[in-house]
C-alpha cells in the first residue's frame, strides 16, 4: 500500500510518445469509424443515456395512465402514433409501450451502459492494455446496437396488430408474436433484437479475448480487479445465451413469414418451446444486466472504505457461480405454463441456490466496509443504496422462487416490483455509482458532490415510492401489463405514480450536474478519490491520453493481489 | 404437518360425501347451513338476462332456480386501501386448502425471513456508517479474509433455504395431487378476449363469459373490470378438475383468492385440482399478455352448494352425471355440515 499513483506515467517517460498518444483523428473518423475503446465507451454511454430518456419517458406515459382507473390518454397516444381512434388501437398502444419500455431498458440502456460503456472504458485501463483486442469489431458492435435501436423505433410506426407497433411484451411470446400480430412491426422488433444481439456477441468475444490475452505483465487472473472479473463472466454469459435468443427469434421470423410451425401446434409445434428457448437466454440476461454492477460496487466500496475488498476470491468465484447456476434456472419464469411437478420442484430448488453466492457478495461488501475508514462521496452513497435495495429485490426473488407461491404471484405487480428492485434499483444504482465514480476520470472534470447527493436521495425516495407499493398491488392480485384496473387497486397505483414524478424530478439534478461539470467543473486530478483507489486507471491522467500504456505497466509479485497498481520505478 | 394432511383429507372426503348426498332429496336439511344464498336467489330473477346476445349457452328458462350470487365485499376480490388499509397490503383471503397452506407458508416462513434479512442488511449498513466513518475510524484495518465468517455466511443461508424448501416442496406436491375420478371437470378456454367454460360431464354445457361494461357492473353491484355476464359456476366443497387451453394465443386462468393460476396454451390441455372451500363469488383476471384487450377478460368463479349447482346445470340444459354410480361413497359422511357452512 505504500506505493502511490504518481510513480507511473508512460507518457512522461517518453516525450516523443506523448505526441503520438494524443494524436486524434478528424471528427468523422474519430466518432463514426472509431477504433478507440474510450471513444466507443463514451458513445455507448451517450447512447445509453438517450435510450434511457426514451425508455424512461415511456414509463412516464404508463405511470400517468395508471394513476387513475379507466383509459385516460391512450387514445390520444394511438392517434399521435398514427393509429385509429377506437379502443382496441388505444389498448394495443399500451402493449406497445410496455414492450418498448422493456426492450429499450434492457437492450439499449442497461446493457450498452454497463458493458459497452463502462466495460469498454475501464476493462483495458484496469488490465493495463492499450485498447481492446479487436478495435474495429468494437466499432461494429456499437453501430449494430444503434441500428437495432432504430429498427425498434421504426417498428413503432408500422402496423403490428390492432394498431401501430409491436405489442408482444419484451418476451415476444408465440403465438401472440406470430399469428397474433399481423403486420411488419413485430418483424422490425425481432430484427432489432437480432442486431443488438449480434452487437453484443461481437462485444463479448472482444472482451473475452482482451481479458485473456492483453493483461499487463504480472496481472494474473487472480490479480484482476473485480470489475474485470464481472465483465469476463458477463461476456461468457452473453456468448452462450445470445445465440439461443437469436435462434428462437429467427424461428419466430420463419413462423411469421415462411410458413414454418416451430411454435404453432397446428403444425406440430409448441408455444411453450419458445418460452424455454427465450428464458434459456432470458435468465442469464438478468445476470448480464447486474454482474457488471456487482463489479463496479466492489471497486467503489473498496475505494471509499480505504480497504481492499473482503474475500476477493470468494467474490470472484461467487460471480462465476451465479453465472453458471444462472443457466439452469430458466423455467422459474414459466411456473404456470403446465410444467410437471418434478420439473417445478427442481427449478424451485435450483433457483433458491442462487441466493447463496448472492448472499456471499452482499456480506462481503459489508465486511469490506467493516473496519474501514469510510468517506461518503457520491459513488459510495449510491453503492450503499445499491446494497440495501438489491437485498430487498433479492429476497422477494426468494419468495418468487417457490413454484407453489408463484402460482399466485406470477405475472402480477409483485413480479414487476421484484425485477425493478433488482434492475431499476440494483442495476441503475450501480450505474449511477459507476458514473459518479468514473466521471472525473472520463471527462477530466469533477462533478458537484452536492448535486449528486441530492440526486441520490431524491432518486432513492422516488423509486421506492414507485415500486414498494407494487408489492401490495401484486399480492392483492393486480396483473401485469394492464392499462386499466379495478377501483380497489387505485390507491397504491396513485402512490406509485407520484413516486414516478419524484424520480423524474430527481433526474434533473443528474443532467444539471453533468452540464455543470462539463462547462464549469473543477479539473480532476489523476486520482481524485485518494489512497483507496488502487486500480490502474487512477495512475493515468484525467482524462487519460488518447492512447495509453504504450509501455506496459508491470505488476510484480511483491504486490498483494488486491493492489492492482504497477510497481513504482 | 401430518395432522394437517389428515385433516385436509377428511375435509375433502367429507365435502365429497356432502356433495354426493346433496344430489338426493334427503340432503335438504344438510344444506340449510349454506342457505344465505337463497334470499338472493329469490330477489332478482331479472338479472339473469344480462347477456341476451350470448350465442352458445342454451337459453335458460326465466323461471330457473339460478340467479347470479351477490358477491360478498372483501371476499374473492381485491380490497381497496380505503376499505381496509391493512388488507390492501396483503394477499386476498384464501378459499382453498392449498391457498391457505401457501398463505401460511408465506406469512409464517417467507415474510419473516425476508423481512429479517432486509433489516439485518440495513442495520449492518447503518452500523458501519456510524462506527466506521472517516471521523470515527480514521485508520482503516487491512483485514481481507476471515475463513470462519465466510463459511458461516455461506452455510447459514443454505440452512435457511432448506427450511424454506421443505414447505415449498410440500406445497408443490399438494398442488399437483391428481383429481379423484369423480371430480367435476370444467374446461376453461381462452379466446381473444373472453373465456369459454365447458362442462364435459354435464352434457357439454358451454358458457361464454364476457366482461361487463362499467354501467352493467355497477347495476349488478360488482366491481368494474372484474364482473362478467356469465360466470363459471362450480359446486363448492367438491374436487374440481380444472382444465385450461386456448384457441388463439396464450392466456392464463387466474383466481388470486383460490391461489390458482394456470396458463391456457393453444394445443395443450393443462389440468389441475381445485377444491373451493365454501360458496362464494371469486374474481380473477387473465394473467398472460394476449393482445389488445388482455385487461378486459376477467374470470368469475361462482361456487354454489352442490344442490344449487345441480339446479344451475339443469337450468343450462345440461345433465348431472349418472346418479347411480355415485351412491356407494356414503361412509365418512359424519361431519358434512362443518364444511358446507364454511
Amino acid at each position: 500500500m505504500a506505493t502511490t499513483a504518481e510513480g507511473f506515467d508512460a507518457h512522461h517517460d517518453h516525450a516523443h510518445g506523448h505526441d503520438h498518444a494524443d494524436h486524434k483523428p478528424g471528427f468523422f473518423a474519430r466518432w463514426f469509424m472509431s477504433t478507440n475503446h474510450k471513444d466507443i465507451g463514451t458513445m455507448y454511454l451517450i447512447f445509453a443515456i438517450i435510450a434511457g430518456i426514451v425508455g424512461g419517458a415511456i414509463s412516464g406515459i404508463m405511470r400517468v395512465e395508471l394513476q387513475e382507473p379507466g383509459i385516460q390518454y391512450l387514445q390520444w397516444w394511438a392517434q399521435f402514433m398514427g393509429g385509429g381512434n377506437d379502443l382496441n388501437t388505444a389498448l394495443h398502444m399500451w402493449n406497445v409501450f410496455i414492450t418498448a419500455h422493456g426492450l429499450i431498458m434492457v437492450f439499449f440502456m442497461v446493457m450498452p451502459a454497463m458493458i459497452g460503456g463502462f466495460g469498454n472504458w475501464f476493462v483495458p485501463l484496469m488490465i493495463g492494455a492499450p485498447d481492446m483486442a479487436f478495435p474495429r469489431m468494437n466499432n461494429v458492435s456499437f453501430w449494430l446496437t444503434v441500428a437495432g435501436f432504430f429498427s425498434l423505433l421504426f417498428s413503432l410506426f408500422v402496423p403490428g396488430g390492432t394498431g401501430p407497433g409491436a405489442g408482444t411484451g419484451w418476451t415476444v411470446y408465440a403465438p401472440l408474436s406470430t399469428t397474433g400480430s399481423v403486420g411488419p412491426a413485430v418483424d422490425f422488433a425481432i430484427f432489432s433484437l437480432h442486431l443488438a444481439g449480434a452487437g453484443s456477441i461481437l462485444g463479448a468475444t472482444n472482451f473475452i479475448t482482451t481479458i485473456f490475452n492483453m493483461r499487463a505483465p504480472g496481472m494474473t487472473l487472480h490479480k484482476m480487479p473485480l470489475f474485470v472479473w464481472s465483465v469476463l463472466v458477463t461476456a461468457f454469459l452473453l456468448l452462450l445465451a445470445l445465440p439461443v435468443l437469436a435462434a428462437a427469434i429467427t424461428m419466430l421470423l420463419t413462423d411469421r413469414n415462411f410458413g414454418t410451425t416451430f411454435f404453432n401446434p397446428a403444425g406440430g409445434g409448441d408455444p411453450v418451446l419458445y418460452q424455454h428457448l427465450f428464458w434459456f437466454f432470458g435468465h442469464p440476461e438478468v445476470y448480464i444486466m447486474i454482474l457488471p454492477g456487482f463489479g463496479m460496487i466492489s471497486q467503489i466500496i473498496a475505494t471509499f472504505s480505504k480497504k481492499p475488498v473482503f474475500g476477493y476470491l470468494g467474490m470472484a468465484y461467487a460471480m462465476v457461480a451465479i453465472g453458471v447456476v444462472g443457466f439452469i434456472v430458466w423455467a422459474h419464469h414459466m411456473y404456470t405454463v403446465g410444467l410437471d411437478v418434478n420439473t417445478k420442484m427442481y427449478f424451485t430448488a435450483a433457483t433458491m441456490v442462487i441466493a447463496v453466492p448472492t448472499g456471499v457478495k452482499i456480506f462481503s461488501w459489508i465486511a469490506t466496509m467493516w473496519g474501514g475508514s469510510l468517506s461518503f462521496k457520491s459513488p459510495m452513497v449510491w453503492s450503499m443504496g445499491f446494497i440495501f435495495l438489491f437485498t430487498v429485490g433479492g429476497v422477494t426473488g426468494v419468495v418468487l422462487a417457490n413454484g407453489g407461491i408463484d402460482d399466485n404471484l406470477h405475472d402480477t405487480y409483485y413480479v414487476v416490483a421484484h425485477f425493478h428492485y433488482v434492475l431499476s434499483m440494483g442495476a441503475v444504482f450501480s450505474m449511477f455509482a459507476g458514473f459518479y465514480y468514473w466521471f472525473p476520470k472520463m471527462s477530466g472534470r469533477m462533478h458537484s458532490e452536492l448535486l449528486s447527493h441530492i440526486h441520490f436521495w431524491t432518486f432513492f425516495v422516488g423509486v421506492n415510492v414507485i415500486f414498494f407499493p407494487q408489492h401490495f398491488l401484486g399480492m392483492q392480485g393486480m396483473p401485469r401489463r394492464y392499462p386499466d384496473y379495478a377501483e380497489a387497486y387505485h390507491f397504491w397505483h396513485q402512490i406509485s405514480s407520484y413516486g414516478y414524478y419524484i424520480m423524474a424530478g430527481s433526474m434533473l439534478f443528474f443532467f444539471v450536474n453533468i452540464l455543470y461539470s462539463l462547462l464549469a467543473g473543477k479539473k480532476a486530478e489523476a486520482n481524485p478519490w485518494g489512497e483507496g483507489a488502487t486500480t490502474l486507471e487512477w495512475t493515468l491522467p484525467s482524462p487519460p491520453p488518447y492512447h495509453q500504456f504504450e509501455t506496459l505497466p508491470v505488476i510484480t509479485d511483491a504486490h498483494d493481489y488486491h493492489d492492482h497498481r504497477p510497481a513504482t520505478a | 404437518m401430518g395432522q394437517r394432511d389428515t385433516r385436509m383429507k377428511n375435509a375433502i372426503l367429507a365435502v365429497v360425501a356432502a356433495g354426493l348426498a346433496a344430489l338426493t332429496p334427503l340432503s335438504v336439511a344438510a344444506q340449510d347451513a349454506a342457505a344465505p344464498a337463497a334470499p338472493v336467489a329469490a330477489e332478482a330473477p331479472a338479472a339473469t338476462t344480462a347477456a341476451p346476445a350470448d350465442p352458445v349457452a342454451p337459453a335458460a328458462p326465466e323461471a330457473s332456480a339460478y340467479t347470479p350470487m351477490k358477491p360478498t365485499p372483501g371476499k374473492g376480490m381485491p380490497t381497496s386501501y380505503e376499505d381496509d388499509p391493512v388488507k390492501s397490503l396483503h394477499f386476498q383471503d384464501q378459499y382453498s386448502a392449498n391457498g391457505e397452506y401457501a398463505l401460511w407458508m408465506h406469512d409464517v416462513i417467507l415474510l419473516p425471513v425476508i423481512t429479517a434479512i432486509s433489516l439485518l442488511v440495513l442495520a449492518l449498513l447503518l452500523y458501519v456508517v456510524v462506527r466506521f466513518n472517516r471521523k470515527a475510524n480514521p485508520v482503516a484495518s487491512k483485514t481481507t479474509h476471515n475463513t470462519m465468517i465466510e463459511v458461516v455466511w455461506t452455510i447459514l443461508p443454505v440452512i435457511i433455504l432448506v427450511v424454506i424448501a421443505v414447505p415449498s416442496i410440500t406445497l408443490l406436491a399438494r398442488q399437483y395431487e391428481t383429481p379423484p375420478a369423480n371430480a367435476v371437470t370444467i374446461k376453461a378456454t381462452g379466446y381473444q378476449w373472453y373465456w369459454g367454460y365447458t362442462y364435459p360431464d354435464h352434457g357439454e354445457i358451454e358458457v361464454i363469459s364476457n366482461m361487463l361494461d362499467e354501467a352493467a357492473a355497477a347495476k349488478s353491484g360488482e366491481p368494474h373490470q372484474l364482473a362478467v355476464d356469465n360466470r363459471m359456476v362450480v359446486p363448492a366443497g367438491v374436487p374440481l378438475r380444472i382444465q385450461t387451453t386456448a384457441s388463439d394465443v396464450i392466456h392464463a386462468f387466474a383466481v388470486p383468492s383460490l391461489w390458482f393460476k394456470m396458463d391456457a396454451v393453444p394445443g395443450r390441455l393443462n389440468e389441475k385440482l381445485l377444491t373451493i372451500k365454501e360458496p362464494g363469488v371469486y374474481y380473477g383476471q387473465c394473467s398472460e399478455l394476449c393482445g389488445a384487450r388482455h385487461g378486459y377478460m376477467p374470470i368469475v368463479v361462482e361456487a354454489l352448494p352442490p344442490a344449487e349447482f345441480a339446479a344451475w346445470v339443469k337450468a343450462q340444459g345440461g345433465t348431472m352425471p349418472g346418479e347411480a354410480e355415485a351412491a356407494p361413497a356414503a361412509a365418512p359422511a359424519a361431519e358434512p355440515a362443518a364444511n358446507t357452512a364454511g
